[in-house]
């Protein structure tokens, strides 16, 4: 392949050559000596946008995204709640303001398992050196191209190597190694190596007012106890730090509604890039300090923490061998000749060995299809009948890969998830089961929120999530913004235009979990538009929309309601008053016999009918996935009234703002004092 | 005040059965909350559906269609309160012996919903249409609940009237002419001396002072009557009156447009909100003098008078056409068509353009004399 691109490369540039008056006469000598073997490493350096690095501002979130990625990863796979800190230092504080980007360096802390000293040059030295590439399994890197060519990007703008402190473990030393890759030769250079006993570095406590006030709390930011082993990388680049769209700040809060078994600490540099269009984080923010109780994103001095908000890890998930369906003909090829040096076996062994989904008898009637017995060997597997085998795959009748390989958020998680993230009143989540695109399991779940401090007049947002880690890019080329466009919204009370997002107060995230997830590109902003991928998509969507829909029905009956009552006490007192005067009965007896009528009436009428004064069900709102807030419900418009009730005569005064509509006897009960609640 | 003897005994009567009409009403509004069932008051549709078209007396009357006003219905309760109002209003007005106008109806009614800042009532309309709804529920009338309309219509003539015991001679009544009141009921108002041999009425005002100053009465030894418009209750009470108890037919001269078409119609018929009260109000046997879609041509009237019809107009017209004592009806079918095909309309004052008293000198004799009317 790589003696491919080679070739297009060198004949583009003999094409571009000077002309000469000359006749063209290359050799095929001459053109053999300038072709050559390219590295990885010098491909992708001269191509770094196909790796997320286009710009200044993209650089560094590309960096803070891969080394979050990884560490997260390692954190799962060794069974340890993640704690990750990420810290951005201004290296140029000084430059002038109109400077478009500067000099930062990129910390990302983790309290994962370590790496062993021999690993840590393959693993940020070189591109494409991984572990996740070769099997299917759910995880958040795939190619093992990420964290090594952030380090890459910050040597090439900076000069400057990634440092490294790893501590594999609570009574192994922590390795302090700062290393250079050498794009030739796609190894790592080390410059130092080093056993040290500061772990997490001590430096960082104290680097900013925000810093320091956390680092005063049990636990608050890089407390020793709390990391037995872990990761530090350091890198340094030119980049471009901008909060708004795109932004590490929106990262890491996507990544922290994704991934609500993880705490992360957010330190940002001192100041922003010039032109910094000064947008706020999109997503609501708590104010310093309030609602510290609850689960809520926090920010001291600058420094924002999103805490953990479920403390149970995802449950592992399993590597699972490609399904029949779901493998090329070359890869077939490529498969056979692999197990033919490792196994030297049968055919029969291969089939049931390198694929999930082939029972032994399956196996049998594989091999009779292509007319080989089930002992033949793998070596006698010509090609043509191994077209011909992989012809039988497509046809053959096979149950669908296992599923159990996949490990989505969860209902659960995902609104806990959006609950510290996104202020609204209502939220739901779905997740689907698992379903199958060219032979890979993939499972999509989605989850919305609606109301409560979202812009109400704005189209909606979408966040995307691949394997928990946010897409922030190329929106609109996801296969995941066509489901939502195509979902009808209207259905469940909201406005869409045609052929565009719905408008109103809703965030909406989609999170598509598989073995393999299917990019448009290698920067993994775009999920590719598989129809078996976009249908389950948007059938979770309608699940939650259906959810909204029910939701937003039953808060218009309920503000209705409240309306109905407030119109019948209203009158009551001058009826009462009215009646007493033509027939002298009592009116304070007339008048609590009709206030305990018009109470009883309206919580029936309003079961009973609709505003067209049709007979409809009460539907349940004690769904699943739903969390309702209470408090972040927008009064119902105020209209003329006032609070105080009408009152004849030496009626008692009744305290109405409690009795006011949408009491809580109303709405379940399930909400535990005013915080919002999970069922 | 020299009410005879009989009238005011007869009022006290009458007061006394409103006054029992109003209580029983309340009553039962208190009975039901303090039972635990919902409060409401039966209502007679005031609607074209429960108006029926009675052939024998050539008048429209009420069915027995009743809407039940509900105080636990949001479109109502607002209503159902007013109703509670009013009626109280009216028990206070019995028991003082006074009467009130609409507007002072309104007034009474008039504070703010005790603890919101909405009025009981937004505007005289809201007021009007919920005493319509208290005659229509009590079956009282409306002097039955001390209420008058403001004045609207004017008489004179050879006849001479008692109004609360004073004398009013309609022949001396200059130009301005004697004001009808809201209240024309035999115990207000007496007929005493009537010369004349039958009423004109005419639609508007301006037209009357015409045949005023032209001593026209006097002339043709008649009453001069004018409704400003749709007459109210008190003019159509009085013609009635005049054509019932002294047998003079009435002559209507109104425009010729559907807007004057239906004020005869009101006039012979009744109308649909007030058709509980045809059978006081409606005069079977008034007669359409002019103006006709005819006299365009018969009078030889200049293009200058004519005025387009629009579309409003033209369906106004079909549905005149369609009322049922009209579409049985062939001379009305015929002066409806004409004043289609002809495509516009004329008031009756298009026929100054001839002369400034023609209307009183020669249209309006020749007509009589010719006994050219439509009933």
């Amino acid at each position: 392949m790589q003696g491919t691109e080679a070739a297009v490369m060198d004949s583009s540039k003999s094409q571009n050559a000077p002309r000469t008056p000359r006749k063209r006469g290359a050799t095929a000598e001459e053109m053999a000596g300038r072709q050559r073997d390219i590295s990885v490493s010098e491909f992708f350096a001269k191509n770094r946008h196909l790796l997320g690095f286009d710009n200044p501002r993209k650089a560094l979130l590309t960096t803070v995204k891969e080394a979050v990625d990884n560490s997260l990863d390692a954190c799962e796979e060794a069974g340890i709640l993640p704690e990750i800190s990420v810290i951005i230092e201004d290296l140029q504080p000084d430059r002038p303001a109109t400077a478009k980007s500067s000099r930062y360096r990129v910390t990302v802390v983790d309290n994962g398992p370590g790496i062993v000293r021999k690993q840590v040059e393959n693993i940020f030295g070189r591109l494409l050196y991984g572990s996740k590439f070769h099997r299917l399994k759910m995880s958040r890197g795939q190619q093992g191209i990420g964290i090594s060519a952030a380090g890459m990007y910050g040597l090439i703008t900076t000069g400057k190597p990634m440092v490294i402190h790893t501590k594999p473990g609570a009574k192994q030393a922590a390795h302090h190694i700062e290393l250079a890759m050498n794009t030739k030769t796609n190894r790592a250079e080390v410059t130092l190596d080093e056993e040290t006993g500061d772990f997490p570095p001590l430096r960082f406590r104290t680097l900013t007012p925000g810093t320091r006030a956390l680092s005063g709390e049990a636990g608050g930011f890089l407390d020793v106890q709390a990391y037995r082993s872990g990761t530090c990388v350091s890198i340094e680049l030119e980049g471009r730090y901008q909060r708004g769209r795109g932004s590490v700040d929106e990262f890491l809060e996507l990544t922290a509604i994704a991934n609500p078994h993880g705490r992360f600490v957010f330190v940002p540099p001192s100041r922003v890039s010039a032109d910094d269009e000064g947008d706020t984080p999109i997503l609501a923010q708590a104010e310093a300090g309030a609602a510290a109780a609850a689960a809520v994103t926090t920010e001291t001095q600058g420094v924002t923490v999103f805490p953990r908000g479920v403390q149970e890890l995802p449950p592992e998930t399993k590597e699972i061998q490609p399904h029949p369906k779901g493998i090329e003909l070359g890869t077939l090829l490529q498969m056979l000749k692999d197990y033919e040096a490792a196994e030297k076996g049968t055919l029969f062994n291969f089939l049931q060995e390198r694929f999930c989904r082939v029972s032994p008898s399956t196996a049998g009637a594989l091999c009779e299809k292509i007319g080989l017995t089930s002992r033949r060997k793998v070596a006698d597997v010509e090609p043509p009948m191994a077209e011909k085998l992989f012809e039988a795959f497509q046809n053959a009748k096979l149950a669908p890969p296992p599923t159990d390989c996949l490990a989505p958020i969860g209902v659960r998680q995902l609104l806990a998830g959006m609950l510290k993230g996104v202020r609204a009143e209502f939220y739901a989540a779905s997740t689907r089961d698992a379903e199958v695109y060219r032979g890979r399991p993939f499972q999509i779940e989605a989850a919305i929120a609606f109301g409560g401090e979202l812009p109400a007049d704005e189209t909606a947002r979408v966040i995307r999530f691949a394997n928990r880690v946010p897409l922030l890019f190329q929106q609109s080329a996801c296969s995941s913004f066509k489901a939502v466009v195509e979902t009808g919204w209207k259905n469940y009370n909201l406005q869409q235009p045609r052929g565009s997002l719905p408008v109103g107060p809703l965030v909406i995230m989609i999170h598509v979990a598989s073995v393999w997830v299917p990019f448009t590109s290698e920067s993994k902003e775009a999920i590719a538009d598989y129809d078996e991928i976009r249908k389950e998509m948007r059938l979770a969507l309608m699940e939650c929309g259906r959810k909204l829909g029910t939701y937003l029905r039953k808060r218009q009956r309920m503000r209705r309601e409240g309306e109905r009552r407030d119109v019948f006490e209203r009158y009551i007192g001058e009826i009462s008053k009215a009646v007493n005067a033509i027939t002298g009965t009592d009116a304070r007896k007339l008048y609590d016999a009709l206030l305990e009528q018009a109470r009883k009436r309206t919580a029936q009428a309003d079961q009973v009918l609709d505003e067209d004064g049709k007979v409809v069900k009460d539907e349940p709102m004690d769904e699943d996935g739903v969390i309702v807030v209470q408090s972040a419900i927008a009064p119902a418009p105020e209209s003329d009234r006032i609070s105080a009730p009408p009152v004849p005569e030496r009626q008692p005064k009744r305290g109405k703002p409690a009795d006011k509509p949408a009491a809580p006897a109303k709405t379940r009960g399930k909400r535990g004092g005013d915080g919002p609640s999970l069922f | 005040m020299a009410k005879s003897k009989s009238a005011n005994a007869a009022t006290k009567a009458r007061d006394a059965a409103t006054e029992r009409k109003i209580v029983e009403m309340a009553d039962g509004v208190a009975k039901r909350a303090l039972g635990g069932r919902e409060p409401m008051v039966a209502i007679p549709t005031r609607a074209r559906s429960n108006t029926t078209w009675n052939k024998k007396k050539g008048i429209l009357q009420m069915g027995d269609a009743a809407q039940e006003r509900q105080l636990f219905n949001l479109n109502q309760a607002k209503s159902f309160m007013q109703t509670m109002l009013h009626g109280s209003s009216v028990k206070d007005l019995i028991a003082a012996d006074k009467t009130l106008s609409l507007r002072g109806m309104f007034y009474k009614g008039l504070h703010t919903v005790a603890g919101t800042k909405e009025k009981t009532f937004a505007d005289q309309d809201e007021s009007d249409g919920i005493l319509e709804d208290l005659e229509v529920s009590l079956g009282a009338l409306r002097e039955e609940l001390h209420i008058f309309a403001k004045k609207a219509g004017t008489v004179v003539g050879n006849i001479t009237l008692v109004d609360s015991g004073d004398e009013i001679d309609c022949r001396r009544m200059g130009s301005g002419g004697y004001a009808i009141p809201s209240i024309v009921e035999p115990d207000v108002i007496q007929f005493k001396k009537c010369e004349a041999k039958f009423v004109l009425h005419v639609e508007k005002n301006t037209v009357w002072s015409r045949f005023n100053e032209d001593r026209f009465w006097e002339k043709h030894n008649c009453i001069l009557t004018e409704g400003g418009g749709q007459p109210p209750r008190g003019v159509r009470r009085l013609l009635r009156r005049l054509n019932e108890e002294l047998g003079l037919p009435i002559y209507c001269l109104l425009d010729c447009d559907p807007w004057g078409h239906y004020i005869y119609s009101v006039i012979k018929q009744g109308s649909i909100s007030l058709a509980f009260e045809s059978e006081r109000l409606a005069i079977p046997e008034a007669k359409f003098l002019g103006i006709r879609s005819k006299d365009y041509k018969a009078c030889g009237l200049s293009d200058d008078v004519q005025i387009a019809l629009n579309d409003n107009d033209i369906k106004r017209a079909k549905e005149i056409a369609a009322y049922p004592w009209f579409e049985a009806h062939k001379g009305w079918q015929k002066e409806i068509e004409g004043l289609l095909s002809s495509g516009f309309k004329m008031e009756v004052e298009s026929l100054i353009t001839k002369d400034i008293s023609y209307v009183t000198e020669e249209y309006v004799p020749q007509r009589l004399k010719a006994k050219d009317w439509l009933d």
